[in-house]
């Protein structure tokens, strides 16, 4: 039983908690946008860096300097966002996904050409599980990103149902047509919605990292977990991409466990592809989502 | 001319057209239908490892010793990235396009995943070797020049080492640029093929009904097309198109492993090189896949020669082992400059260099359906 | 006399290429209900989205209470004191009901609660389900909550297109009351219908456009009365 909660269930509520995190990201945009970002793994990749290199500087905690690499993260994304996706605002959604694949190109080339492709560790050395929780085995790490996902989630509650632009992001996403007959500034849901999609997807990327290590193929291996996981909640629904992180994470951690007899019930090498098993048979069976989301 | 530079074009040429392949079965699924595949790579991987599975001579701890003929192989290799094609679009075809592109992504990523996990068949990370290439081994004393054909006795020996029945000469600069030629003329030729089929098909109704479908689906819809089933064939002809690609490749390469599906150079790369050379213009789809693959590597023997200068006694500016993580961070350069590329076309000439031609419309074009005066549905008064 | 609160002066305009409004002229002055008839395709709901700058002006000129603002965007007309109530899709069905209100006053920076208070007197069925989301209420509610939102900044004109398509006679009845309650707090409304012998009935003019031009005017009993408009659709007036 210990087993199985220290080694498969917390790892994937932890994951979980990750995935829910970029995949709210991809909802918003979806939602505000209408388009699919294929650049929000990289996004997040660049956050991990800028949050990196901010940890070398300063030697801080990269909990600490993580608020400003969100920041700085945002602001580039506004830039990104002016440069390569503004143009298309008025195309066929189609242009704006094509555009964000360059855009994926373009962030990692550039993250890879200035800080290099060797795997990182965002904090040295090897934490040991925390003596107060025993026989739960949980690092302190681990605690903080459990504790850091509901501080932010929370926070993104209060600001889509607390807050005129909060709210004014919910109208758009609903329905975009009416939100510009009521004098709603579309461009400022925008650029509130790169921020926030940008600014959680990069605290995503600092939690796996502090949990497991930086490289800059991590946004692209995101990717898939956090697109299934928009979709498994419904798409342009943020509290179904947090539900939708959560199954996926605990589902791709579980699938490992000896379910039946002693071998792992999948081959853990296999483990990327449960997210797309799971969008595959959400697609057939609920193309909505669990949260009924706008169904392409 | 300087017989390096001849190699080199060659290999341009013929990589050039491999990837010509694949952007022409992209275009048949983007250009023409609309589809939105973003695992090419994937596609091309079935084609590759079957190829190479298929054909080598003697298995080295994975699946193989098969021992077929090349092009048969090459057929098969097609069948296989179609019918996986086939399986993907039966679920995927109807969603709105951004759905076929994460669900061909996240094929793309499990089948590298089998051939990397899958060791029994694939030899895992290691990959496989020794994949026997179309013209090897030829020499040009083996021609009889007269009639093209390969003489008895040359054809046994060829036979032979395809086969793996006898060691494997090493190759003499002459056969070796022989096989390239002659491989470099198959390349060509299989382009050449793939060219006059699809503009045939494009302008046949097949073609026309797909452009249809993808212009204005309602109205393809109200005129009785099952557009679903258009959309299934158009997908899988693509996507044996691109398993065609992958099978060459491995041929040429000699030797795959699960890099062979890296979305960069797989996948990207061909996007760019359909949007750049022009989108539902087959002439746009090569020109753009040679003209993109000589920038790629045109620009990564640049970079070489820079830092080979910059670490050269005489300038000195760079310790060879700068020079060397210089190289591999000039890599990511080069990507960039692909994205770059492809944002600047999107925004300034999203027609790509060759802009579609449209067949000559229809003996009786339907009309275009006016946008909606009044709203539509409510009784009339 | 003062200039009318609308005024539409030899308007020409079009989808694109297509040109639906072929000189129309119309006015609407402070307080009135001015109601919109014709049959299908003659242009009312496209004469109403040219002012609220929605399609092509190619000619003519559209007035706010004397001041041009022709091919003004929507996000501007609403500050300039035009709401505009489409006919489906008029609210925001996941929002509750008090959020589709402030969002109504979004490009005000003032504190909407006291004006949201108003708007549940003039509506009170929306006070009890002012948590609900909108799109939980039913039809007439609903043209409630989009009038509503329409209210919020007490705008010079409001612009209803058919609301009552859809709609059961029952709350057909109810949304006309609606109507000139909201008139008869000060609102002054332009109104589009297919219901016309009932929209004539609450209107002090109207308007009868057909292919895209003007054919009648006149008092909203007047044109009730007029044979020509009756031979031409009042009989069917009472279709849903």
């Amino acid at each position: 039983m210990m087993e199985f909660l220290n080694f498969y269930l917390f790892p994937g509520i932890l994951l979980g908690c990750i995935y829910a995190l970029g995949a709210i990201g991809i909802s918003l945009t979806f939602g505000i946008l209408r388009f699919s970002n294929f650049a929000h793994g990289d996004t997040m990749v660049l956050g991990v860096y800028i949050t990196l290199s901010f940890v070398w500087l300063t030697d801080l905690h990269p909990l600490v300097v993580m608020p400003l690499a969100m920041a700085l993260t945002a602001f580039a994304m506004l830039g990104m966002d002016r440069a390569f996706f503004k143009p298309f605002r008025k195309s066929p959604p189609i242009m704006s996904v094509i555009a964000s694949f360059g855009l994926m190109l373009m962030i990692r080339s550039a993250v890879q050409f200035f800080w290099g492709t060797q795997i990182q560790a965002m904090v040295k050395g090897i934490q040991p599980p925390l003596q107060w929780l025993q026989p739960l085995m949980l690092r302190e790490k681990q605690l903080y990103i459990l504790g850091g996902t509901v501080i932010l989630m929370v926070a993104m509650h209060l600001l889509l149902t607390r807050t005129k632009i909060g709210k004014a992001m919910r109208a758009v996403s609903d329905n975009p047509d009416l939100a510009a007959l009521t004098g709603i500034n579309t461009e400022r849901v925008v650029q509130a919605t790169w921020i926030l999609g940008a600014s959680l997807a990069v605290a995503a990327g600092v939690f796996l990292a502090l949990d497991t290590q930086v490289e800059t193929n991590m946004g692209f291996k995101m990717l898939l977990p956090m697109f299934a996981a928009a979709i498994l909640g419904g798409i342009g629904k943020p509290y179904g991409a947090v539900l939708g992180g959560m199954v996926i994470g605990i589902v791709e951690e579980v699938s490992a466990y000896p379910w039946i007899g002693t071998t792992p019930l999948l081959n853990p090498g296999y483990k990327a592809g449960v997210a797309f098993a799971i969008m595959v048979l959400m697609l057939i069976w609920r193309p909505q989502g669990l949260l009924r989301g706008r169904q392409f | 001319m300087d017989l390096g530079l001849i190699i080199y074009l060659m290999s341009l040429l013929t990589m050039g057209g491999i990837y010509a392949v694949l952007a022409l079965g992209l275009n048949v699924q983007w250009g023409f239908t609309g589809l939105f595949n973003a695992g090419i790579a994937g596609f091309l991987a079935v084609g590759a490892y079957t190829q190479a599975i298929l054909t080598t001579p003697i298995d080295r701890d994975h699946l193989g010793a098969y021992d077929w003929p090349i092009p048969l192989a090459m057929v098969v290799a097609m069948v296989f990235s179609a019918i996986v094609a086939f399986a993907i679009a039966k679920i995927c075809i109807r969603l709105r396009s951004d759905y076929l592109a994460i669900a061909t992504i996240g094929i793309a990523e499990i089948l590298r995943l089998v051939f990397k996990n899958e060791l029994w068949a694939t030899n895992g990370p290691r990959g496989v070797s020794q994949i026997p290439k179309a013209f090897e081994g030829v020499r040009f004393a083996d021609i009889d020049w007269l009639t093209g054909d390969l003489s008895g006795w040359a054809a046994l020996r060829y036979e032979a080492v395809s086969r793996g029945w006898m060691d494997v000469p090493l190759p003499t600069p002459e056969e070796r640029f022989l096989t390239a030629g002659l491989f470099l003329g198959m390349v060509v030729a299989i382009v050449l093929v793939l060219y006059i089929a699809l503009e045939a098909a494009r302008k046949s109704p097949w073609g026309r009904t797909m452009s249809a479908i993808r212009d204005n689906e309602t109205a393809a819809s109200a005129a009785g097309k099952d557009i679903e089933a258009f959309r299934l064939e158009s997908f899988v002809l693509g996507a044996a198109m691109m398993g065609l690609g992958g099978a060459i490749l491995a041929q040429y390469l000699k030797q795959i492993d699960p890099q062979v599906a890296d979305p960069l150079t797989a996948t990207f790369l061909v996007w760019v090189m359909l949007i750049a050379g022009g989108s539902a213009n087959n002439k746009g789809a090569i020109l753009g896949a040679v003209l993109m693959y000589a920038v790629w590597s045109g620009t990564e023997i640049l970079s070489q020669k820079l830092l080979t200068f910059l670490s050269s006694d005489t300038v000195g500016l760079l310790t060879l082992a700068e020079a060397g993580e210089w190289s591999i961070r000039f890599a990511y350069l080069r990507v960039f400059l692909i994205g770059l590329i492809l944002q600047f076309i999107l925004q300034r000439r999203p027609q790509g260099l060759l802009p579609e031609k449209r067949p000559k419309p229809r003996p009786k074009p339907s009309p275009r359906s006016a946008p909606e005066a009044e709203k539509t549905g409510s009784t009339q008064a | 006399m003062s200039a009318p609160v609308l005024e539409l002066d030899g308007l020409y305009a079009g989808y694109g290429e297509t040109e639906i409004l072929h000189d129309i002229h119309l006015r609407v002055d402070e307080g009135e209900i001015v109601v919109i008839v014709g049959p299908n395709g003659a242009g009312k709901s496209t004469a109403m989205k040219a002012v609220f700058g929605l399609l092509n002006i190619t000619r003519g000129a559209v007035r706010l209470a004397g001041t041009e603002i022709t091919g003004t965007p929507p996000e501007k007309v609403v500050g300039k004191g035009v709401a505009y109530v489409p006919q489906t899709a008029n609210i925001f069905a996941t929002l509750s009901v008090e959020e589709n209100l402030e969002m109504g006053a979004y490009v005000s920076s003032e504190n909407p609660a006291p004006r949201i208070e108003e708007i549940y007197q003039l509506f009170p069925p929306l006070r009890e389900k002012r948590r609900q989301p909108a799109g939980s209420l039913s039809g007439g509610q609903r043209q409630m909550v989009a009038m509503g939102k329409a209210l919020m900044l007490h705008p010079k004109i409001l612009l209803l297109d058919e609301p009552t398509a859809g709609l059961s006679p029952k709350y057909r009845g109810e949304i006309f009351h609606i109507v000139r309650d909201i008139n008869a707090a000060g609102s002054t409304i332009l109104m589009v219908e297919q219901n016309a012998k009932q929209a004539l009935g609450i209107a002090h003019r109207g308007y009868v456009l057909v292919d895209g031009q003007n054919r009648h005017e006149g008092t909203g009993q007047g044109l009730i009365a007029d044979e020509e408009v009756a031979r031409m659709f009042l009989g069917a007036g009472g279709h849903g």
